[in-house]
């Protein structure tokens, strides 16, 4: 079972993106068993400065083609680069991750290449599927989160899923396996350069939930957008990263960057903090995975208590101040 | 003058699963939700209309869906569409995003010209956002994905802004082009009065009485409708037959139980949840 994966990198920082690691572990767990390569292709301007640390994941060789004219995401060109590696490669499994870039490319590729193609994995593994053999099960939420669906590509080749980053862990170990990388030879047209960057301008990140341990998060419950200072607050004193309900940030609430859910990001802190959050099941899809969730919500019955630790039932904006008052003494 | 054709879905509305959309194990009951125009296709759709406005422009908005799903054709005719077109067959049932986007795509080449293809960028109920790029591929046309603003546009080129997650990439393209369209892009506009009474009686052929045909007719009031055979569609590459994936089990999501502690609200309680929290976690930031 051979798996490619498509390899991509922060355009600001030049460093690998974090979901083209964690899929080349997800990878190596799912092809290594039955003998398979792990192979990455990426194409750009430049290779990612730290591309060799992929190895130390589980890749077997890196096919790369590089070309100034691809400073930018050109779709059209990056579709015809990605598919003859792929068609060269003929691989069972094709990966990407659920980027604004991967989901820009994947489709066109998996259009072109007539098979089937899951987005938005959140389990993947491999099993027998009737009298076809071992194939790939991807497993996805769909419907705004209400069910989890098991998708399968019985007939076709490449079997292609994208995952969204953070849904994958990385492991603690790593792998000294040889750095392997190969240029890959493309008879590059200028036709497929369509569309000019004018212009790119860096958002200035706001909100890092990668790093952060605690998250307090802010729903529809907070009331208003005055309201939502408690929150803000509250995750400065215990050093966490301010998140939001869909619902929140649809009221107006704080910025469409904090939200965390099935639209979101999905987040994983040691410990989350939901206030006047009710636990949709599009709210949960990106938070249900946090080690504790600690729910404040005046609805005894609200479905957050359903996957919380520890819970209040109460007004957050009589409960949140005391709770900056005993941490200001703690401190 | 550009022809500008927008694809649109009906979903179920997903993100207000509330009241007796909850079964009583907790899972949804999805006939229960009610089926809403895709919120971000009304954003393809707004942008189309700010086109025309402007410049000028057809703008024919495409569905393809169940005979019910013509309420959003009508809902486009509201706001501003000058022509819609329904796409229905039994064939096309149980398709994936690539028996779909082959419909579409051959829908808006018998279409003929046009010059650009809009779409929200995902729907709602599967959110999987390859719809768009796989009609463009079928197409064979530039897209530009995430598009979150409409800055320029002329007979000539258009000037977007793109989501580009870590960025915002300002891109110019000549037309045919795809976009895909985010909720960022704009607010969508109300229907138009004067529109909602001109097409107030607007619908299928099947739904209309039969004395009313020749003056429904005549008004522009009979939903086009187009079959698999009318659009001499491939039947293998439609619906089940031309779809690659398959879903080999539906889960239906429930609450799962887990060791809870519940605090009072009490101010001594709430030291004690806070004291707890202090101890466990703050620190390892």
């Amino acid at each position: 079972m051979k798996t490619v994966i498509f390899i991509e990198k922060n355009p600001v920082s030049n460093q690998l993106r974090n979901v083209s690691l964690e899929l080349t572990h997800k990878a190596y767990t799912l092809s290594n068993p039955l003998g398979g390569e792990v192979v990455g292709i990426f194409t750009g301007e430049s290779i990612p400065e730290n591309s060799d640390e992929l190895f130390q994941f589980g890749m077997t060789r890196l096919v790369y083609f590089t070309d100034e004219r691809l400073r930018h995401l050109h779709s059209v060109a990056y579709k015809h680069i990605l598919e003859q590696m792929i068609r060269s490669e003929k691989p069972d499994i094709v990966l990407f991750g659920a980027t604004h870039t991967g989901r820009d490319v994947a489709p066109l590729i998996a259009s072109s290449l007539k098979t089937g193609m899951t987005a938005d994995c959140t389990q993947l593994y491999i099993d027998e599927y009737k009298d076809k053999g071992k194939i790939l099960y991807q497993i996805r939420p769909a419907f705004g989160g209400n069910i989890l669906a098991t998708i399968v590509t019985p007939d076709h080749r490449p079997m292609m899923a994208t995952v969204r980053e953070g849904v994958m862990l990385l492991p603690d170990t790593r792998l000294n396996h040889p750095v392997k990388t190969e240029a890959f030879p493309i008879d590059f047209n200028d036709a497929w350069i369509q569309g000019e960057f004018l212009e790119i301008v860096p958002k200035v990140k706001k909100v890092d939930f990668n790093s952060a341990n605690i998250i307090v998060s802010g729903g529809a419950g907070v009331g208003s957008a005055e309201n939502f200072r408690l929150i803000r607050e509250l995750a400065r004193a215990l050093g966490g990263e301010v998140g939001a309900s869909r619902a929140a940030v649809d009221f107006g609430f704080v910025e469409k960057d904090h939200q965390v859910g099935q639209t979101g990001s999905v987040v994983r802190p040691k410990l989350y903090i939901a206030c006047g959050i009710s636990g949709q099941i599009q709210h949960r899809a990106g938070m249900e995975e946090s080690q504790k969730i600690i729910a404040i919500n005046k609805d005894p019955d609200a479905p957050i208590f359903g996957i919380a630790h520890m819970g209040i039932v109460g007004d957050l904006n009589e409960i949140i101040p005391v709770m900056l008052r005993y941490l200001k003494e703690e401190n | 003058m550009k022809k500008i054709v927008v694809l649109a879905k009906q979903v179920p509305d997903t993100t207000n699963v509330v009241g007796n959309a909850m079964k009583e194990d907790g899972t949804v009951n999805r006939a229960a939700l009610p089926a809403i125009y895709n919120p971000e296709d009304l954003n393809a759709l707004e942008m189309a209309l700010t086109i025309k406005d402007k410049i000028g422009a057809e703008v024919v908005v495409i569905t393809m869906g169940p005979p019910k799903a013509a309420e959003i054709l009508k809902h486009s005719l509201y706001m501003g569409a000058d022509r819609v077109l329904l796409i229905t067959d039994r064939k096309f049932a149980a398709a994936d995003t690539l028996a779909t986007s082959y419909v579409l795509a051959e829908t808006i080449k018998s279409i003929r010209d046009v010059d650009i293809v809009l779409a929200g960028r995902q729907a709602i109920d599967g959110d999987t956002a390859q719809v768009g790029p796989q009609v463009a591929e079928k197409i064979g046309c530039n897209q530009v994905t995430y598009v979150s603003n409409l800055k320029e546009f002329t007979e000539d080129y258009l000037i977007v802004e793109r989501d580009g997650e870590v960025q915002t990439e300002v891109i110019k393209t000549t037309y045919p082009v795809l976009l895909t369209v985010t909720a960022e892009a704009n607010t969508p506009r109300y229907p138009n009065c004067r529109r909602m009474l001109q097409y107030f009686r607007a619908g299928l052929k099947d739904n209309i009485r039969e004395k009313e045909l020749i003056e429904a007719e005549q008004n522009g009031w009979i939903i086009p409708v187009a079959s698999m055979a009318d659009l001499n569609l491939v039947e293998n590459r439609c619906g089940l037959k031309g779809s690659p994936t398959r879903v080999h089990k539906i889960k239906s999501i429930t609450l799962k139980g887990g060791d809870l502690k519940m605090y009072g609200a009490a101010a001594t309680d709430i030291k004690q949840l806070v004291r707890d929290i202090m101890h466990d976690y703050v620190g390892v930031n």
